[in-house]
Parts: C-alpha cells; structure tokens; sequence
C-alpha cells in the first residue's frame, strides 16, 4: 500500500499532463495503469518498469537551466540506460531528495550539476549492479563476467546472451542493495560530456508543460491580492461593496499581506480587486527613495568599512603612486522578471494540504506552508511544477507567495482548493529584489604602469541576514559575503590591497537574483581594471593578462576569448571592443563585447564568452546557459533599473523594466574550455562578465566611462 | 453567448464578452497552453491565431474572436509536425519554456508569409515577444531550419 501511494505521489508531483489526468480520471485508472509489482526502485532516485521505461526523480526543480536533462545523464550513464527510454519525474519534498551540501531541498547556486554528480552517478552504478546481479542469478554465472549496455545486461560466456532491464525488474526487486560500487572511469563515458538533447522540449512544443499557474484542479478557486504599494504599510480599512456585487465574486477577506478578492476565474477576481477601495497606513516607508538612498550610499563610502581582505599597505601605497584614479560605480534594484509571475496554488483539507508550484526551496516552503496551516509537516505535501523561470526569486527564504497563498485558503476555510495569482505588476512591486549597491575604488599605478595599490569599498544590503543560510554564511564576520563575493576574491597581482564593506539596512526586502553579488561586483572591478590599463596606457586585454600569469584558469577563458574575438583586429568606425573576466559559483568566464554607438544608439554585435567549467556534463545545456546568461545580463546592463519616489516603485511592467528583445540581441558564441578540473556551476556565471564587457567596450568607442546601470551615455564621465 | 471556433472545434460560451480572450482561452476552455506574461501585450506569451493572425490575446476582448477561427498552441499541429515544432526540437531551443508557445505562434505566422525569412524579418516578426531565459539566438537559427523545411505552397 505505502508503495502505491509513493508511486501516486510522485506521479501527481511529476507533470502537469498527469496530474490533470489523475484528476479526471480519477486514481484509480491510474494506479491500474502500473501495477507497483512492475516497478524496480532500488533507490530514491530511480525507478524501471517491465516496460523498460527509467525513470529518473530529480531532485531539482526545472526552471531553464536544463536539470531534467543533465541530472538524469549522469544517472543513466552509470546505469548504462538506452537514453531514448529515459524519462524524469519532480521528486516530493524528502530529507532523502536533500541537496547534499546545503542540507535540504533547494535548486540554487548553480549548484545543482556538481552536488548531483555523486549522487546520481552512485543511484545509476546500485541499480545497475542488482540488475547485473539478477541476470547472472539468472544466467547461474559470476556477475563480474557479465557487462551492460543500452538497458540490457550481456553474458559474458561467449553466447552473447542478454536480458533486458525490463525483463529483470521482478527479480532485481527481491535483491540487496550493494553497499559499495564501483563508478566507471570517465575515459569511457558514452553520456557525459555528449550534447545529449534536453528530455523536456517536446512538451514546451505543444502546450502540455503545466507550470504552476496552468494547474487546475476540479472546484479550484483563483485569488487576487491587494498589497500595499509601499513597503510596510498596512490595511486600514476597505471597502468592498462594490467589488462584492460583480459576478463570479465568491469571497473577500483580509490576509495578513493585504485583502484577497477570491473568485471563480481569474479574470473576475482581478476586475473585483480594480473595485476594490483600501485605504492604507502607509508607514515609514512613505517618503522613500532611490535617489536619497544612493546619496546616502555615497556619503557612507567615504568612510572606512568593515575590512574583508587587506594586504600589504594600500593607503601608503596609494599615496607614493605614480598614478592614481578612483571611481564610484552604481547599479540599482532589480527585479527577477520570471516570464511566469508567481502564483501557488494550494488545497486545503481539515488534516492535510498540498501544495502546487513552482518552487525552488521546497523543505522551507513546505515548512512555512505547515506553519501556516497549522498542520505537521508531514500532512503536507508540495508539488514541484515546472518554473517558468526562478533566477532566485522562487526560492523565497519567507515563502512569501506560498504562504501567502495558505493564508487565502484558510480565509475560505477548509476544504478549499483555491490558486493565487500575481500579476506582473503585483509580481514587479512585490519586493525580493536584487539590492541595489555602490562600490567605490581608488588604485594607483607605479611608473612603469603596474598597480601598487588597490582599496574597495562595497555599500548596500545585505541579502543573507534573515535566510536559512545566515548563520552558514554570516557565522563570525561582521559582512555578508554575498556582498562582497567576486570583489574579495580578486585574482590580479595587485601588492597592497583593502576590500571594506558597509552593510546599509532599508526597508526594502532584497534576495539572490541570478548570479547574486556577483552581478554586481563583476561591473566594478572588470571596469576598475579597465580604467587602471587605460591610466596606464596600456592595452585592456594585455593589461590583465599580465596580472593573472599564476592564475592559469582565469587566463585560459581570458585568452580563449580575446584569441575567439580577434581582439586587436580593426573595426569599423564607431565600433568597440571590451574585455571582462570573472570567476563564480566554481567557473571562469570571459566576454569581449563588440559594440557599436550609431547617433547616440548603442547596439551589442557580438559577445564572445570563453567558459572553464572544470569537467562538464552537457555542453549543449552549456551553451545556453552562456547564452542566455549573456542575455540576462546585457539586459541589465542596458535597460534595468526599479527606482523608488515617494515610497512607490516607479515601474511596473515590461514598458517600464524591459528585457532585451531579438532586435536588440546580439550574436553569440561559446567557447568551452576542456578540463579535468572539478565541475563548476553554469546556470549563473554567464550574466556578471555582460555588463562590463559592455561597459568597457562604450569607452573603446567613445572615450568615456560607465560608472552606473542602466548604462545611459549621457552619464558617461 | 459568444460563438467561435477554437483549433477546429466550435465553441459557444456564456462569458463576459470584454473578458480577455487569454483568460478564456485558460479558464473557461481550459487550454493552458497559451501563457500569460503581461496583461498588456508586452511580452508576446499569449500570442494566439485569429483567422491566421498573431494576436496578443491578454488584450483582445473574446467579442473579438465571435464568428472567428482561433489557434492556440495545442492546434499548431497534433503530433509536434509543424515545422517550427520540428525544428525547436532539433536545435534544442526551450529552456523555461514559458514563453514558448507565443514564440511559435508569432514565427508561424512569420513563416507563412515570408517562407524564406531574412534576419531582419526575423526582428522585425519577433521581437514583440519577450524569452527572459535568452533564446533568441537559438530561436533565429529555429525560424532559418524551419524555413529550409517548408515544402512549397509555405507553412500553416
């Protein structure tokens, strides 16, 4: 019975098709559809049927950066699967599906391939050592003499025999699991490393992928929710009258986030929410602004910070040099943008709840769904759909839109299945933002051009304070890391250096957005370095090569991307070139840029991005992942700013915060460095190097520096 | 009651006729295919057929599509055929997804009336939809494979 159950469990979690299906046909249909007897699970992570189907159960959430496709390769590898009967299913939230080295269940820090890469591997080579164990049973023979390929297991006698996975499910089923197993030598990989086609276009080809906003469930309700426009401020009283009367309208109740206008579509609870009269206390928020705020910023950077790194003597340094410049570089609040705003949907019993989203922190989100309810956690189940897009912000270190959305279901009171949906202008003034930050950075430069001295100072909030990881990251230092990260690891030979860090706080709610600190820090420093080779006259590209010569990895991307760009080749006229590289989440990036500047219009040409990833899994995921990070970052760079008046955010959709489109888009090439390195990351260490590669390449054409994003030339100094 | 045919089937509902047909398309006739992004016609995830043309359907009253035909996603072929769908597939294009359907919708309506697309048809046709996850380029080598597979007479 609890097999089945599981079995259900993961069927309901796995698609939106079938978990439609389950609904409408009821479970019974399904659970006849495979008996559970036909199902060899010798572990969290796998499961193979007599129809010879694997299924993988991934632990990560899909949000675009290919982990339905790249997790189970290397599961498949080891098992030695044929890879066109390997499927993939989200797994449920179990301390059994935890991330190995954050200890629960998150899709984060471009981590998911390297922290699978043991698990999948191992879950892959135990359940290919039972099958192989069944067959020799079978076969009578040594199992060391036995050798599998393509889902089947081959005896080794000479009579080329072979059983199929399927064929050996039932008795594979009634063996041990071996304790330990041996995985295969990397020489002989037919998986890893291959461009293998992602295993979830089909159903992004049709309609059929059910992201959290598509999942339906009979008698579900859809909730819109009036927040304050202002951080912090609170109902003071509303008045419904109106909004009660329209059709559709079933129920509207305070929560504690603002007022629920609760209905039987979507579109009914919106025109109910636009007749909807709340009168706020706005609070002290009221009078906030970005423009204040980065004053303020300035004037803190003028003082000394706490120190994050110091060598040597920078100050002393900084006063005997031939040379000296600094620089204030700015970049704004931003929002995530996911193409799908958030929303969740949840139904409630007396006793029990679950959850439907696209999540990617689901032990918290499911702690704070129980908190909410009131229920013990293991009365509450969360599905993980697909995301249309997360870049952090669906890892929410309050859960706020899940448990927002089991507020609104108590509001109704159970049994109440009810989806609660954001629009883009509730999903863009909701807050979770990327901070907003400044860096101020003085350097000099000795006679002969070399830098002598180097002090930074970062401003800003900090992002990990209140979150899961405060105490991991904030444990004994008086800065947030994630602030200061790519700034305090700076690789150039540089002798007297000082890195300080102001931590501001404001009542603005700030989280992770793709590539976190380092979307920031990698503009000011690669556009620092930028504006010391020009103090030295000397060449952009050169210049750093000279300061990374023990730094063979950073070099490798740097070289391969100036040599792929045909840096010092001539351009047209208008034209430039800049260089940037950076290091995160375990990899090395480089970008050159060509950009053109036609009447005041800038347009990017062409990005050029090296990548040293150490040993990589899929460089067809890969390569996206560069592209699009590119992108990401190029729209930042280029157009991106929240800003703040009067306490209100001035934008509030795509006219107003735009992306860039594929007018704007330029070519694109990736380069990817053969290592044996350990694996890195690459969902996020593709969008740091964009911006300054940019930046750097605006002053190649007009002279003039970018010291704030959204780049505007009009600022340039 | 609102009549129109929606990917070959003839439909009649009881709706508000200043609803979106977005949310009609969604949540009366339960085809979720169709995304929302924007609400303002922004973005291009909601990009539907109205006799053969793209519409953004987050912005266009139902009443628009009385006595119409309408093609959503799930009607650009049965078995994943068209061309653009054939060629999504062969150069891996999706990664979120989300935006997907609008961006096939808008490029067949590009491709029937330009077989044989230039780069700057292609921006000129699709730069109305928005990929937050950075397709594009992989998007513009799409349209160019597809093109390459479209047999005479042009696609759907």
């Amino acid at each position: 019975m609890s097999t089945r159950r599981e079995f259900l469990k993961f069927s309901v979690a796995a698609s939106g098709g079938l978990l439609i299906g389950f609904h409408s046909l009821g479970a019974s249909t399904l659970a006849l559809a495979q008996e559970p007897a036909n199902v060899f699970m010798p572990n969290a992570f796998v499961r193979i049927g007599t129809d010879e189907r694997v299924t993988v159960i991934v632990n990560h959430s899909e949000m675009g950066q290919g982990v339905y496709t790249s997790l189970p390769m290397l599961l498949a590898e080891e098992l030695d699967a044929d890879w066109s009967k390997v499927g993939f299913e989200s797994a449920p939230v179990d301390p059994k599906y935890n991330h190995p080295a954050f200890g629960m269940q998150i899709t984060g820090g471009s981590s998911s391939v390297w922290s699978g890469l043991e698990q999948f591997r191992q879950a892959g080579a135990a359940a290919r050592a039972l099958l192989v164990a069944a067959a020799a049973r079978r076969w009578n023979t040594d199992p060391a003499s036995c050798r599998t390929e393509s889902g089947a297991v081959f005896n080794g006698d000479g009579s080329n025999r072979k059983l199929t996975y399927g064929q050996l499910v039932v008795e594979a089923t009634k063996l041990t699991p071996p304790g330990q197993v041996q995985l295969k030598d990397p020489k002989t990989f037919k998986l890893i490393g291959k461009p293998m086609k992602r295993l979830d276009t089909a159903v992004k080809l049709d309609g059929k992928a059910v992201f959290g906003l598509d999942v339906k469930l009979p008698g579900m309700l859809t909730a819109v929710v009036a927040r304050p426009q202002i951080f912090g401020a609170k109902v003071k009283s509303f008045d419904d009258s109106r909004a009660r009367s329209l059709p559709g309208v079933i129920k509207i109740a305070q929560v504690p986030s603002g007022i629920a206008v609760i209905a039987d579509t979507f579109w009914q609870a919106k025109v109910a929410r636009d007749a909807l009269r709340v009168e706020w206390d706005e609070g002290a928020m009221r009078g906030f602004s970005t423009a204040q705020m980065m004053q303020s910023f300035r004037e803190r950077a003028k003082t000394p910070g706490v120190s994050v790194r110091k060598e040597g003597d920078a100050p002393a340094a900084l006063a005997n040099a031939a040379k000296k410049i600094e620089a204030v570089y700015e970049v704004p609040y931003l929002s995530h943008l996911m193409m799908e705003p958030l929303n969740c949907v949840v139904d409630l019993r007396q006793d029990s709840c679950e959850v439907w989203t696209g999540s990617q922190f689901q032990t918290v989100d499911r702690a704070n769904a129980a908190k909410t309810a009131r229920l013990p956690e293991d009365k509450v189940q969360l599905h993980t759909t697909y995301l249309g897009g997360g870049f952090g912000r669906r890892a929410n270190p309050q859960s706020d839109f899940v448990v927002e959305a089991v507020h609104v279901a108590t509001a109704i009171g159970a049994p109440a299945k009810v989806k609660v949906v954001w629009t883009r202008e509730d999903d863009m003034q909701g807050g979770w933002y990327r901070p907003a930050f400044l860096h101020a950075i003085e350097g000099g430069i000795d006679a002969t051009g070399n830098p002598v001295s180097w002090r930074s100072r970062s401003v800003g909030q900090s992002i990990m304070a209140g979150t899961p990881f405060e105490g991991m990251m904030l444990k004994g230092k008086e800065y947030d890391p994630a602030s200061v990260e790519g700034v305090d690891d700076l690789p150039y030979s540089i002798p007297n250096m000082t890195v300080e860090s102001h931590r501001v706080d404001v009542n603005v709610p700030v989280q992770w957005l793709r590539s976190v600190g380092h979307s920031h820090t990698a503009f000011a420093v690669e556009c620092f370095i930028d504006e010391l080779a020009a103090l030295a006259q000397k060449d952009p590209y050169q210049f750093r090569r000279e300061l990374l010569l023990k730094q063979p990895r950073y070099l490798g991307v740097l070289d391969l991307a100036a040599h792929k760009a045909g840096w010092g080749n001539p351009l047209p006229k208008g034209v430039g070139r800049g260089i940037a590289v950076h290091f995160a989440f375990g990899s090395y990036l480089a970008h050159v840029a060509e950009v053109s500047v036609t009447d005041g219009k800038i347009k990017v040409l062409r990005m050029v991005c090296a990548v040293d990833c150490g040993q990589y899994v899929n460089p067809g995921i890969i390569s996206a992942q560069i592209e699009g990070g590119a992108i990401f970052g190029a729209s930042a760079a280029l157009f991106q700013e929240l800003t703040f008046e009067g306490g209100h955010l001035q934008q509030t959709n795509f006219h107003t915060f735009p992306v860039m489109r594929m007018n704007e888009c330029p070519e694109i090439e990736t380069y990817i460095v053969e290592s044996n390195e350990k694996s890195g990351g690459i969902g996020e260490p593709g969008v740091p190097c964009a911006a300054p590669a940019i930046a750097n390449a605006l002053f190649a054409v007009t002279g003039k520096r970018i010291r704030r994003l959204p780049i505007r030339l009009t600022e340039a100094v | 009651m609102i009549g129109f045919s929606v990917n070959g089937k003839h439909v009649d509902l009881e709706v508000d006729p200043s609803t979106p047909l977005l949310w009609v398309i969604r949540d009366h006739l339960g085809l979720s295919g169709t995304k929302y992004g924007c609400g303002m016609a922004q973005c291009g995830a909601c990009t539907v057929h109205i006799d053969g043309e793209a519409v953004r359907s987050c912005v266009a009253p139902v009443s628009r599509a009385t006595g119409k035909v309408v093609t959503t996603i799930e009607g650009l072929s049965s078995d994943l055929s068209h061309p653009l769908q054939r060629a999504w597939l062969d150069e891996d294009v999706p990664q979120c997804g989300y935006c997907q359907s609008g961006q096939l919708m808008s490029a067949a309506v590009l491709l029937r009336e330009k077989p044989q697309p230039t780069d700057e048809d292609i921006d000129q046709a699709m730069s109305g939809n928005i990929c937050r996850c950075g397709t594009y380029p992989r998007i513009r080598r799409a349209i160019h494979r597809a093109a390459g597979m479209v047999p005479k007479g042009g696609a759907r």
